[in-house]
């Protein structure tokens, strides 16, 4: 049972930092009806300025994670002003493809600035004893997990209250229940445009250094971490912010559980379910709940009056 | 004053829908737009609240003035800033929110008089303070108009385009609506009123311009044109000589649309 909860808490976390990824998914298409598949490369993206700026620029850690986290947000708002502002009004996949360009795009410079060995990223969480975790009673936690999870749910909570207090978030609200009306309200729809993008690309930037951080270091393919927030908005509903969220928590905690209990599983049944069943897992959660709710669990509904 | 003038939009690159329209909505007046439908009417406001891009339209020909200046073109937010507001059609509201959200929006460009201007509206509509809290999509229509017409109050507009406020609501309602148009005015806001309840419209106006096709075809004061014979039938639904029922199947149509060309 313990090793179960500790397995469970894990899955948590993984999910929490998911989330981050999946909110800035959720927060572009919202404000701006574009499905950014860009998201996985500035997560990438954010972890090598990170990088960057802690190794090679020498500047001091915590320093870095700041610059670097709103040097990602930066390029996510140059990415909506030169490519995507041009395509308004286009159909949403050709955007989409869009996005997929600038993914690629972006991946091909950052893998040919981080090579062939993985990076460390300049940061402390290895050196905190016992591998970068340490125990509470009979769990044990790693650092940087926990410090993703503690992350999360600040910037969760930092979000709600944009949204719901901050002159810009309210905006970005109408924005995405109206465009229109919210043009006749005076609201200027291309900088709340380029705002879902500055949080989405600050957001993938925090979520990438929780990928990268400690001993999982930054490779070429650290990207696909991110990924996984896709099957996340899926489940939870494209437009919704709390689908976002929970859907990321059960691809989290499926993940981590699959991982775990996948030789019991594998003797239990007699079966073999092959190297790296908890990539996939996720995948087959979001096929079973696009069968009984194709529009996610949390696709929005409507007031409407009757 | 606010100036149309000789007003020509096109949407979609293809369709002429204004073709040369020329507009004054004088300071502290209420004008009157009237037409059927498909007649450019909403598309007037749309020019002038430069809403036209994103519906595909634009301006080909004429320029609109706000007080001398050339606003023809001027992004949505610059010109509500400068003081002009739309009310669009079939209210709007951002339903998912509450009533103060709504206002809050509604005052985006204008933060600084918030607790001012939201007095103001709870004063024009007392309903509304009571629903402060509520989700807006749960008002009735009546109530949900009052909070468009309020929401573009917020932004202390001294032009406010109100289109079809009538549109949906009962009788009774409707002449609620029309005493707040003639209250906001009172406040000093000057309004251009587009509306189909023609009666309504033209009891409240001081000056009303008939449009028809994308052009003009009358233009005058609001007395004047209800004792007008043709606005009377056509508008008013009164028959001009008798008492008794007229049929519209005894007016043959092009006969309808030739005496407006007179």
């Amino acid at each position: 049972m313990t090793f179960f909860i500790q397995v469970f808490i894990e899955g948590i976390a993984l999910g929490a930092v998911y989330s981050l990824v999946a909110l800035g998914f959720v927060i572009i298409f919202k404000a701006t009806d574009v499905l950014s598949f860009a998201q996985p490369a500035l997560a990438a993206l954010g972890a090598g300025f990170i990088c960057y700026f802690a190794t090679e620029a020498g500047i001091n850690f915590w320093l870095s994670l700041l610059i670097g986290i709103f040097l990602t947000g930066a390029v996510g708002l140059l990415i909506e002003r030169t490519v995507l502002r041009q395509m308004v009004g286009e159909p949403v996949f050709s955007v989409a493809v869009i996005t997929i360009g600038v993914d690629i795009l972006i991946r091909t410079f950052l893998d040919d600035w981080i090579g062939d060995e993985p990076r460390f990223l300049g940061d402390s969480f290895t050196s905190y004893g016992n591998f970068g975790s340490f125990s509470i009673g009979e769990f044990n936690f790693k650092y940087l997990e926990m410090a993703g999870l503690f992350v999360a749910f600040i910037v969760i909570l930092l979000l709600n209250l944009f949204f719901k207090k901050s002159r810009y978030g309210l905006a970005m609200l109408a924005t995405s229940f109206d465009q229109e009306t919210a043009l006749a309200q005076g609201i200027n729809v291309g900088r709340v445009f380029g705002l879902a993008w500055f949080i989405g690309g600050l957001l993938a930037a925090i979520a990438g250094f929780v990928f990268t951080g400690g001993f999982n270091t930054l490779t070429q393919l650290s990207f696909v971490l991110a990924l996984r927030a896709l099957p996340a908005v899926v489940i939870g509903g494209l437009d919704s912010i709390p689908g976002a969220i929970i859907g990321s928590l059960i691809i989290g905690v499926t993940q981590s559980l699959a991982g775990y209990y996948q030789y019991s599983i594998e003797e239990y049944f007699d079966i073999n379910l092959g190297l790296g069943f908890s990539t996939v897992a996720p995948y087959i959660i979001m096929f079973f709940i696009l069968l009984v709710k194709p529009e996610g669990l949390f696709g929005t509904k409507e007031v409407e009056r009757v | 004053m606010l100036s149309v003038k000789n007003l020509e939009v096109v949407y979609q690159d293809v369709i002429l829908v204004l073709k040369g329209i020329s507009i004054n909505l004088p300071r502290n007046k209420v004008v009157a737009l009237l037409g059927a439908n498909g007649a450019g009417k909403t598309t007037v406001l749309r020019a002038i609240s430069g809403l036209l891009d994103i519906q595909n339209g634009k301006i080909t020909k004429g320029e609109i003035i706000y007080d001398e200046k050339n606003i023809t073109n001027s992004n949505p937010s610059e010109i509500v800033k400068m003081g002009v507001s739309q009310v669009l059609e079939g209210r709007r509201i951002f339903s998912e929110i509450t009533v103060l959200e709504n206002l809050k929006l509604g005052a985006h460009t204008n933060t600084q008089n918030f607790e001012k201007n939201v007095e103001r509206v709870f004063d024009l509509f007392p309903l509304l303070k009571s629903r402060e809290g509520n989700i807006a999509g749960y008002l009735s229509g009546g109530e949900q108009q009052m909070l468009a017409i309020g929401r573009s109050l917020m932004s202390e507009p001294d032009y406010l385009l109100l289109d079809e406020p009538s549109l949906g609501l009962a009788p009774k309602l409707v002449d609620q609506i029309a005493e707040l148009v003639l209250e906001i005015n009172n406040l000093g806001v000057s309004v251009l009123l587009v509306e189909q309840n023609a009666n309504m419209a033209l009891n409240i106006s001081d000056h009303a311009y008939i449009m028809e096709n994308g052009t003009i075809v009358m233009d005058k004061n609001s007395l004047e044109l209800k004792e007008d014979e043709d606005v009377q039938e056509f508008y008013l639904g009164l028959n001009s000589n008798s008492t008794e029922r007229k049929s519209f199947r005894d007016v043959k149509h092009y006969k309808r649309k030739k005496r407006w060309l007179s």
